[in-house]
């Protein structure tokens, strides 16, 4: 291997459009083997930093290696050690799964006894190799989405992207390609990157980013990052808020705000803090939720908003019109 | 990647991108234009409609009107046209269908992968240029109801000069399919295409006696060379007056220059070649 230091180094990085900067400055090693989590709202510049990663977007500033390669400099070196898992399907729906693993097999230039064998590993383990003479139209959202995954892995590549790989599944379907993923690091050493806003699915990785606005605002493990908020998270919905609000802070001096409908704060021990908040609040309170940290914590924690009113405040990402004009 | 392999990573080598890649690369995408055309046999049918439509029904309604000129059979006359103009649609299509490749996301499946731009199209246009060639072998079994003889040399060039002709059209595809964003607006564009590049070609009409501008406009469509090799060849293997091919086979003319048809071959050649290019252009500048 070229570069074991590190499977992606990224230095300064910037995209600028126009006007938005989509990335602004992002610095980071992700480490060979580990599989690592790009986390944050929709046009929180995720895809924009993976298509500059893939060598599919140029950047603005900043330098960018996969696999020991510059993705600027030597594009068709990444590319070959790469594997895409893109948010939109690239499937050809008239062929069959094998005839898709084949096509991308002579287009990567694999010898032609090794692919025969790698297709029949990588369909066997996304459990398609039963499937493989059939056309992709008769496939389901999920299994497509496995079988690109199995399409990325056919050259193995040091390197899976997957962009958003559970977008527009159902929960089932998406516990289920987090499995494929696991199993695919119990079996070979691989690298991979992954993005996605889903919160819970970040738990599944080494090692999370959390992106907000083109900037990385925090990067550890999940645990880490969740034990350093140290904090519960307790929603109530009540009949004023900011009466709520104004109370919470002159009686307990907790910090207060409306997040998803409801008023939220952090508190340690909450469970034990609910008998007081009904003694000590005037507001009528109709429900209380306590919940332990999760990554939605974290999120709120360093951005100062929850992912969801993160995404609700932002229109459309850039990138998203430019992937549909390709 | 299980036990049987104890160092995965290295199980697939993806070799530094030589000819031979290059040349596998193109081989697949023309093999998956061959695989599509042979799980879609309604095409091959459809296809056949406008053709015979042309031939036999416009063919035989002006027949009667020109029949006094010559001792041509205006459907004769017409058979060549109507192969040129089969292949005509056909390879259009075949190019613009990028446009689909883009819809369906394929397209992009095909431009990440770590091969040159020119070996995708090249397979594409092959792979067209394939598919049109072989629906116009139906057409030129035809050619005895046209009083057209089977002559083995005849359908061989004839073979080589439709596919030559098909290329240069489906490149001419992939070059607008580069620009087309939306399906709905790829089928409008090819009529806007192919409509004048079929009447200005010389295959529906003779190119003898026509008044200055139309003379100018069709010797400015590469399509009037790919046709008139395809007349010439036809014409070549009938027993007619020279008079009669005088009117109906009248050749191109550069101010009074005949051009040679090896030279209006190598023209439509030059065509595939500065199509393809700007097609390719295109493509690595969308990517």
């Amino acid at each position: 291997m070229e570069n074991s230091a590190a499977a992606i180094t990224i230095r300064g990085l910037v995209k600028r459009f126009k006007q938005v900067e989509a990335v602004a400055g992002i610095d980071l090693d992700v480490r060979p083997g580990e599989t690592f989590g790009f986390l944050g709202p929709n046009g929180a510049g995720k895809s924009t930093t993976i298509k500059i990663l893939c060598t599919l977007a140029d950047a603005t500033a900043g330098t960018a290696t996969v696999a020991g390669f510059d993705v600027a400099r030597e594009r068709n070196q990444v590319r070959r050690h790469i594997g895409l898992v893109f948010q939109e399907p690239t499937l050809d729906a008239y062929l069959t799964a094998e005839q898709n693993l084949r096509f991308h097999g002579e287009l990567y230039g694999v010898d032609r006894a090794t692919a025969a064998q790698r297709r029949q590993e990588v369909l066997t383990m996304v459990d398609l190799w039963e499937r493989r003479g059939d056309l992709v139209q008769t496939f389901s959202g999920g299994m497509r989405r496995r079988l690109e995954i199995a399409r990325g892995l056919l050259h193995s590549p040091r390197v899976l992207f997957l962009d958003e790989p559970t977008i527009g599944l159902d929960p089932q379907t998406r516990a289920s390609i987090w499995d494929y993923l696991k199993e695919l690091h119990r079996r070979q050493e691989i690298t991979v990157f992954v993005t996605t806003h889903y919160m819970d699915e970040a738990e599944h990785c080494d090692r999370i980013a959390i992106v907000d606005q083109g900037h990385i605002v925090a990067l550890d493990t999940p645990a880490a990052l969740k034990s350093g908020i140290g904090k519960d998270r307790v929603q109530i919905t009540c009949d004023d808020d900011a009466l709520a609000i104004e109370e919470l802070a002159a009686r307990f001096g907790l910090e207060a705000a409306v997040h998803e409908g409801a008023v939220t704060f952090a508190v340690a021990e909450g469970a034990a803090f609910v008998p007081q908040l009904f003694a000590g609040l005037a507001v009528a309170i109709n429900s209380v939720t306590v919940t332990r940290p999760s990554l939605d914590d974290v999120f709120l924690a360093y951005t100062g908003k929850t992912i969801r009113d993160a995404e609700a405040a932002r229109p459309m990402s850039p990138m998203a019109f430019a992937a549909r004009g390709r | 990647m299980t036990a049987v392999d104890p160092t995965p990573v290295a199980a697939v080598r993806v070799p530094a991108a030589g000819l031979r890649h290059q040349v596998r690369a193109a081989a697949v995408v023309w093999q998956r234009e061959m695989i599509r055309f042979g799980r879609d046999r309604s095409r091959i049918v459809s296809s056949l409609a406008q053709p015979v439509l042309f031939l036999f029904v416009l063919g035989t309604g002006l027949s009667s009107l020109i029949a006094s000129s010559g001792d041509v059979d205006f459907r004769t006359f017409l058979f060549p046209g109507v192969l040129a103009t089969s292949v005509l649609f056909t390879a259009a299509f075949s190019g613009i269908s990028m446009v689909w490749d883009r819809e369906f996301g394929f397209l992009r499946e095909m431009l990440v992968a770590p091969v040159s731009t020119t070996a995708i199209l090249t397979g594409k246009c092959l792979g067209g240029a394939t598919v049109a060639t072989l629906q116009s072998l139906i057409i030129l079994a035809l050619a005895p109801l046209v009083g057209v003889p089977y002559n083995l040399v005849m359908m061989v060039k004839l073979v080589g000069l439709l596919f030559l002709m098909a290329f240069m059209i489906c490149a001419l595809g992939l070059f607008l399919s580069a620009r087309v964003k939306q399906v709905q607006s790829a089928m409008p564009l090819v009529q806007l295409t192919i409509t004048p590049l079929m009447f200005l070609s010389g295959s529906l009409f003779p190119l003898s006696n026509l008044p200055g501008w139309l003379h100018v406009a069709t010797t400015l469509n590469p399509m009037t060379y790919a046709v008139e090799p395809i007349r010439s060849v036809v014409f070549d293997h009938l027993d007619l007056s020279p008079a009669a091919r005088a009117t109906f086979d009248p050749g191109i003319t550069w101010g009074g220059w005949q051009v040679p048809v090896p030279l209006q071959v190598a023209i439509v050649a030059a065509t595939c070649l500065v199509l393809l290019g700007l097609a390719v252009a295109r493509f690595a500048r969308t990517e």
